[in-house]
């Protein structure tokens, strides 16, 4: 652990992050270092301010909340700047595709602005549909795109605005049953091949599995017995660190 | 029963207002046997355009509605696009629904009150920064360019489209978009302009369109603010219908129908601008994200949207001022010396006019909100989807201008022996007032919760009791608000007033445009004020008792 204190590490950092709601704790304080390509899961029923720590996050948060800490994307403090501008790719619940916007248009829609020639736009937007098995679907209304097909395009759009971390909001739990592995793997897949540091919010225990990551529980307990494996509660817990603010160069 | 309420409405509403728009088109061509007009043939048209000045007219009426109504939508979109995350913004609604209220002619009055070369604003500033130490010769209202025309629709046109806007923004998941957008790399401005406002056009589009008509034809406005000589096309028409001479009457019909293909045309303009907008900004669209925040452009935005608002409120101020004013030397700011004399002079005849508004505006609003209630509830009980086609038709009132039909329905009125009668006047209010009763209802009535009406229903076993007993009273706060809202229309009518009205009724806002063109400003405010004061006590009204009502019901809040 002492590397984060002197290099400005890689990776998504949360140092001594506390949410306070009307005078009620909502998140502990709570440091977390996430390394790309890994996943570290937040597990947490509804109500148990997960959602408000992804808020925060994606600079979000309401007023109301007294949020403390910071968030450290690939060594950049980031805890003031908009959303805009903290380099987070998110990837909601919905897929929230544009829907007066074609396919291929909510992929170029995505991709920075310092890519400039259309011609490299377009190739750049070619290639993540392809790469989404999607080959020839630019022209499509995502409305007539299904549930798999979305998602896919989500994620793509996601990444094709060259993220520095990816907060996934429980990304899979709309989705069907059957849909829901190859998806998993799909997103996983992509996260870790883009090396990219990745916080996924759930209260699915098959996805907390899935991503095989450590796992962070927050709020009070679910009930039921703990499915993910024992190895990787205990990596999280190594990872609530004590007070431990990173000097930024 | 319950099924009756939709085929009522529908005869009370376009049944009238087709008839008149053919009985005014027929005396266009010569037809109209009253006035010895047999022979059918193209003489009014020739004898319109004849009319010294036509053409200007008609180029005053598309250039004053088209800037309006862009105007008004630039506004509107530009304060929402830059303020929409700020607090003001989420107070937009509470701060502008007095502009709301207030009708079209006092804001009118009390814009021309405010800019006039002797108004308030000139003398707040002289003669310390202009050096003024009398009024300027300059022609600010009815200026020939029709800008303070333009100027007193947008006060009343911005606040419109503003709640319009808000009450899309509540049907789509703006939120969520924004953020989606947002972490995409634009900043909140762009992200508004590029994925909220394409998904909420199409919602906003007939109230766009009926602000473009409303700029095309609105007389009274036109008669306080627009150029006089010559005016735009719907005054010079509304001059010609009330012409001695009676053979007049076939050229103002001829113009009459004008104004309609001339409103028709606009709208077919507007509808192919809207489709070929995105085509053009397609590239614009996908072009990535900047991270630029726009400061100058909240600011900027936050200035037009204060001055529009603050236009309003001074403009109505100084009615009051000039109504309790003995002497105003110009250039001071206040006046040198108050009274109430006006007020006790003007009191009595105030009584007559404030009652002949009042009763109809009370009459048209209770009407129209029960037939609302009985469509919706037609709608509910019987099933019927909320019919998105109705809207259109719910709309043409709204779209086609007044000017186009209430001759030709005065005409009709004439043969049934009821022009000049109360139910003439109340009937023609209705018209106007029915759309918006309906439109502010529809929606908390939709979204009402059927367990309440189902276990209501179980325990009564009355459908008439579970409505009067349970439905309406739990949408008891609405249902006020869309009253309120139905006589504030009532109130501010005009023309409808003087044509179904026969000229046997005078209302306020009759008396306040005709008063307007005199010189006495301390009555012209007394009569503006007054006028405007009676939908804002409506309002108020309709806000406070549900709150004293339900004070001891914390579920009602």
């Amino acid at each position: 652990m002492d590397h984060l204190r002197t290099v400005p590490p890689r990776g998504l950092l949360l140092t001594r992050v506390r949410i306070v709601l009307n005078g009620i704790e909502l998140i502990p304080e709570t440091s977390l270092a996430v390394r790309p390509g890994e996943v570290v899961t937040i597990m947490g029923p509804s109500g148990s301010g997960k959602s408000s720590l992804l808020a925060y996050l994606c600079g979000t948060l309401d007023r109301a909340f007294q949020a403390t800490g910071e968030i450290w994307v690939n060594g950049i403090d980031v805890t003031r700047l908009p959303i805009e501008e903290r380099q987070i790719g998110i990837l909601f619940q919905d897929d929230l595709l544009f829907p007066h916007m074609t396919v291929g248009e909510n992929l170029l829609f995505a991709i920075p602005r310092a890519v400039r020639s259309r011609r490299e736009r377009r190739e750049l937007m070619r290639q993540a549909l392809a790469e989404a098995d999607l080959a020839g679907y630019e022209e499509r209304d995502p409305a007539t795109l299904s549930g798999g097909q979305r998602a896919r395009v989500a994620l793509m759009r996601t990444l094709l605005a060259r993220p520095r971390a990816v907060l996934l909001d429980e990304p899979f739990s709309k989705l069907d049953e059957d849909l829901q592995t190859t998806i998993r793997q799909f997103v996983f897949g992509h996260v870790h091949a883009q090396e990219l540091p990745t916080l996924l919010v759930t209260h699915a225990a098959e996805d907390a599995q899935a991503a095989g990551g450590p796992v962070l529980r927050v709020g009070r307990p679910a009930a039921g017995p703990p499915v993910e494996p024992f190895a990787a509660a205990r990596s999280a817990l190594s990872r609530i660190r004590p007070a431990a603010k990173p000097r930024h160069p | 029963m319950l099924r009756l309420f939709p085929v009522v409405t529908l005869a009370v509403f376009l049944a009238p207002v087709a008839a008149g728009m053919v009985a005014t088109a027929l005396p266009a061509f010569g037809y109209l046997p009253a006035l010895g007009g047999h022979q059918v043939g193209g003489a009014p048209w020739q004898r319109l355009l004849a009319t010294p000045g036509f053409w200007t007219s008609v180029h005053l009426t598309v250039q004053s509605g088209l800037l309006a109504t862009l105007l008004a939508l630039a506004i509107v979109i530009g304060f929402c696009s830059a303020m929409h995350n700020t607090r003001l913004f989420r107070r937009a609604q509470v701060i502008l629904s007095p502009l709301l209220a207030t009708p079209h002619v006092a804001v009118a009055i009390g814009l021309a009150f405010l800019i006039a070369p002797a108004g308030w604003a000139s003398r707040l500033v002289s003669p310390g920064l202009t050096g003024w130490q009398r009024p300027p010769d300059l022609a600010i209202v009815h200026d020939a360019g029709g800008l303070s025309f333009v100027l007193g629709l947008l006060l009343k046109e911005v606040p419109y489209l503003m709640f319009m806007t808000l009450s899309a923004l509540n049907q789509i998941r703006s939120g969520e978009t924004l953020v989606a957008a947002r972490s995409l790399g634009y900043p909140p401005a762009a992200a508004w302009l590029k994925t909220v406002l394409p998904q909420i056009y199409p919602q906003i589009r007939l109230p766009v369109y009926a602000v473009l008509a409303f700029s095309m034809s609105v007389v009274d406005v036109a008669v306080v603010l627009a150029p006089t000589n010559p005016p735009p096309l719907s005054t010079l028409v509304f001059r010609m219908f009330t012409d001695r001479d009676l053979a007049v009457v076939f050229p103002a019909c001829a113009g009459a129908c004008l104004q309609l293909l001339l409103v028709v045309a606009m709208l077919g303009v507007w509808r192919a601008g809207e489709l070929g907008f995105p085509m053009l900004t397609r590239r614009w669209l996908t072009a990535g994200g900047t991270h630029k925040t726009g400061a100058g452009l909240r600011a900027m935005w936050t200035a037009v949207m204060a001055t529009m608002v603050a236009l309003s409120i001074l403009g109505t101020l100084s009615l009051a001022v000039w109504s309790f004013t003995q002497t105003w030397f110009y250039p001071r700011a206040l006046p040198a010396a108050w009274t109430l004399s006006h007020w006790e002079r003007h009191a009595a005849d105030l009584a007559g006019p404030g009652g002949t508004t009042l009763a109809t505006g009370l009459a048209a609003a209770l009407l129209a909100m029960v037939l609302s209630l009985g469509c919706l509830q037609n709608e509910r009980v019987n099933g019927l989807g909320s019919a998105a086609r109705a809207l259109w038709l719910l709309y043409t009132p709204l779209l086609v201008p007044q000017i186009a039909f209430l001759f030709g329905a005065q005409m009709l009125l004439v043969r049934m022996g009821l022009d000049g009668t109360w139910i003439a006047l109340i009937w023609s209010h209705l018209l106007f007032v029915f759309p918006y009763v309906f439109l502010s209802l529809a929606d908390p009535w939709r979204s009402f919760d059927l367990r309440y009406r189902n276990s209501a229903l179980a325990l009564t076993g009355s459908p008439l009791r579970t409505f009067l007993r349970i439905e309406l009273p739990l949408m008891g706060r609405p249902a006020l608000f869309a009253l309120a809202i139905g006589f504030a229309v009532s109130v501010g009518q005009y023309l409808p007033t003087i044509f179904a009205g026969g000229g046997r009724f005078t209302t306020l806002t009759v008396e306040a445009v005709t008063l307007s063109s005199g010189s006495d400003a301390r009555v012209t405010g007394i009569y503006a004020l007054v006028q405007a004061g009676l939908p804002l006590l409506a309002y108020m009204l309709a806000i406070a008792y549900p709150a004293w009502r339900y004070r001891h019901r914390k579920g009602m809040g």
